[in-house]
């Protein structure tokens, strides 16, 4: 790193050997999953560079945007509305929930066997490493599967500015209603944080930067259907990552400028790997920076990830608003009809999920689908039954992993991937 | 030509050589502490042409030998399709995994099965806990068939199982019956796997385990299937193997 964020860190309140010790991992964990691949496209240097400064320089224009008035809110689920935050002058991030830390400080808190995405969230505070936390402003947690909602009263007592979204849990009538309040309720919440009140113009222009960041994830996820794959699945899902965390409009444009190399890598059939390597799809629990097992298992095992059905990749990006409104009710509307589509396993029924899965499936030309689910996450353990049944039907391939953060299972991991992809080929 | 199988497993070695599809040698040693240098040893002196290694410890030998890998899956699939063409469906349990693998007709497989990151339903279960209860490993399946009573252990931990051992012990169960208890638990675990995958007649069983007769009786009379088992029932990956190095080399 080219400058010393050290006492930008220190006035954060961040635990600087720890967090010495948790970038020293990333970097070197980084170094061997990601600069390790070959052929990468070169729109990647961009990403490289957003990582290699993912606690440095992004936080300190953070830091400047804050100096300026803005304010940082902090999410930890894609039901969130970054739209409604940049209409009231607020900056929306994803918070880290990737990697296991502090878990003895963090099992003073929660029952071991909750899942590893939530430990995280609460490993990041209790060990005082992650600066997108100690920024906030706003912390927003969500009701959305029972370990996140009970964890949520727990870290109501460790920050001092959580503000709960209700979410639905059933696609009806009220479900919509209760989602439409609850965006309604958030906007006012956001517009007391910022003072500044959203207006038909501001939710629109709102709407329109995130509408351009999803329509460029959405771009380069079709160019994955090309054969051979353009991009490695890793350094898409990091681009999915990302879009959690960087400024939305450079974001875009940096997507967008790998997608115009990627089709000139298509045109050229350069692919990184040939065409006959399997094509996998993901599925399942989402992926937070730095989780790349089990990416990284099937991509040094010799397949391709084509796509990811996941929070972190399509579930989340999905769709786009329809921005013709001309009330702020209308667009209200139409941003609650985007988010109502997530089909997260927390909605009881979700076939539209199982749906979703067949259809990237044929859309991204998978070989076969890789279901991964973390230990103890209920909703989508569960659903991993039902949608290996399903595809079985279809004849297509099923692995289903259940896994966590930890190292420890690599090897068995390993086995049974590669196994996989040997059925595939 | 002459092609060689090594599988290298988290408890034993084997190597198969064949020639024409038929084994010409074999050999069994165990992993140890330092699975290359085993692994080596039990390849010294062994004439033949072609390599592929399968098992927990492939890659070593991957880059030490310079040799293809492939999955104990495929190689077991792959063993078993030779030495009983009909079937569909394979059992292994080994020293610390257990797995079912079910095939389509022309010998691919359809789909598998693997227990999770613990010993729980493998061999080292059956064989921590012959130790416990005093039996040699050959004889535990044996005393477990002379069983009288019925007993039910609930854990399938090896540890905890350990400690409910100790408690039957203490109350003054027929050791006989505890071992039956034990091997039932192996078994049901076993048994759910087959049922999840589905199983079609027959069953080839292989993997150290397979010599144990306790686990044959009950896994053929719970789901009413013939069940198979090799000769070696420990060399199938192996012999797999062996039968893959000639195919990649062809």
């Amino acid at each position: 790193m080219s400058h010393d964020y050290r006492p930008m860190w220190s006035d954060l309140g961040l635990d600087l050997d720890a967090h010495d010790a948790l970038l020293d991992v990333l970097g070197k964990g980084y170094a061997d999953i990601f600069l390790s691949q070959t052929n990468r496209p070169k729109g990647m240097e961009y990403f490289d560079f957003v990582m290699s400064e993912v606690h440095g320089l992004r936080i300190k224009e953070l830091l400047d945007e804050k100096e300026q008035g803005r304010k940082i809110i902090g999410s930890y689920c894609v039901f969130v509305p970054e739209e409604i935050a940049l209409a009231a002058n607020a900056t929306l991030i994803g918070l880290c929930s990737g990697a296991e830390f502090a878990t003895e400080q963090v099992e003073q808190y929660l029952p071991r066997n909750t899942c590893a995405l939530i430990k995280s969230s609460f490993g990041f505070k209790l060990g005082k490493v992650c600066p997108y936390l100690e920024s906030a402003d706003m912390i927003v947690g969500e009701n959305t599967c029972d370990g996140k909602k009970k964890a949520y009263e727990i870290l109501d007592d460790l920050v001092e500015n959580l503000y709960v979204m209700d979410i639905p849990q059933v696609k009806s009538t009220q479900g919509r209603a209760l989602l439409k309040a609850e965006y309604y309720r958030f906007k006012e919440a956001v517009e007391q944080l910022t003072g500044v009140s959203v207006t038909l113009e501001s939710l629109k222009k709102g709407i329109e930067i995130v509408n351009n960041k999803r329509k460029a994830v959405h771009r380069l996820a079709k160019l994955r259907a090309a054969s051979p794959a353009p991009i490695s699945g890793l350094d898409a899902l990091l681009a999915n990552q990302v879009f959690f965390y960087d400024n939305p409009e450079r974001f875009t444009a940096s997507v967008n400028a790998i997608c115009d190399e990627l089709e000139e890598r298509i045109q050229a059939e350069n692919g990184v790997v040939t065409k006959s390597a399997p094509r996998v799809l993901l599925s399942g629990c989402p992926m937070a920076v730095p989780n790349w097992k089990l990416p990284w298992i099937i991509e040094s095992s010799g397949a391709v990830i084509v796509g990811e059905e996941s929070c972190v990749g399509e579930r989340g990006t999905r769709n786009v608003i329809d921005d013709s409104g001309s009330t702020i009710d209308e667009l209200m509307d139409a941003l609650v009809d985007r988010y109502f589509k997530v089909d997260c396993a927390i909605f009881t029924p979700n076939k539209e999920r199982l749906n979703h899965i067949e259809e990237m499936a044929k859309d991204y030309k998978a070989d076969g689908v890789i279901h991964y689910g973390l230990q103890f996450c209920q909703p989508y353990l569960i659903e991993s039954i039902p949608v290996e049944k399903a595809l079985d039907k279809k004849e297509i391939p099923t692995l289903r992993i259940e896994t966590d953060y930890s190292m420890e299972d690599v090897g068995q991991l390993k086995t049974r991937v590669e196994a996989f992809i040997e059925q595939l080929k | 030509m002459r092609f060689a199988g090594i599988d290298i497993g988290s408890r034993s070695i084997e190597v198969v050589v064949t020639e024409n599809e038929k084994i010409v040698e074999y050999r069994q040693s165990d992993t140890g502490y330092n699975p290359l240098e085993h692994a080596r040893k039990t390849l010294q002196g062994l004439t033949f042409d072609h390599l592929l290694a399968t098992g927990y410890g492939r890659n070593l030998i991957e880059i030490e030998f310079d040799s293809p890998t492939v999955t104990e899956i495929k190689a077991y699939a792959r063993g078993a399709k030779a030495l009983y063409p009909q079937t569909s469906t394979i059992l292994d349990i080994g020293g610390q995994d257990c797995k079912v693998i079910s095939l389509y007709e022309s010998g691919k497989i359809r789909k598998f099965e693997m227990n999770d990151r613990c010993a729980a339903g493998t061999g080292k279960f059956l064989e921590i806990m012959a130790s416990t209860l005093g039996y040699p490993i050959e004889e535990f399946g044996a005393g477990a068939l002379n069983f009288s009573n019925e007993i039910t252990i609930n854990s399938m931990c090896t540890v905890f199982a350990e400690s409910e051992v100790i408690s039957l012990i203490s109350k003054g169960e027929n050791r006989n019956d505890i071992a039956m208890a034990l091997h039932k638990s192996v078994a049901r675990r076993a048994i759910s796997m087959l049922k999840r995958l589905g199983t079609n007649g027959s069953l080839f069983f292989a993997g150290g385990v397979a010599n144990n007769g306790c686990m044959k009786e009950l896994i053929s009379n719970e789901l009413e299937l013939e069940v198979f088992i090799p000769e070696k029932p420990q060399l199938v990956g192996a012999y797999g193997a062996s039968l893959l190095a000639q195919e990649s080399y062809q």
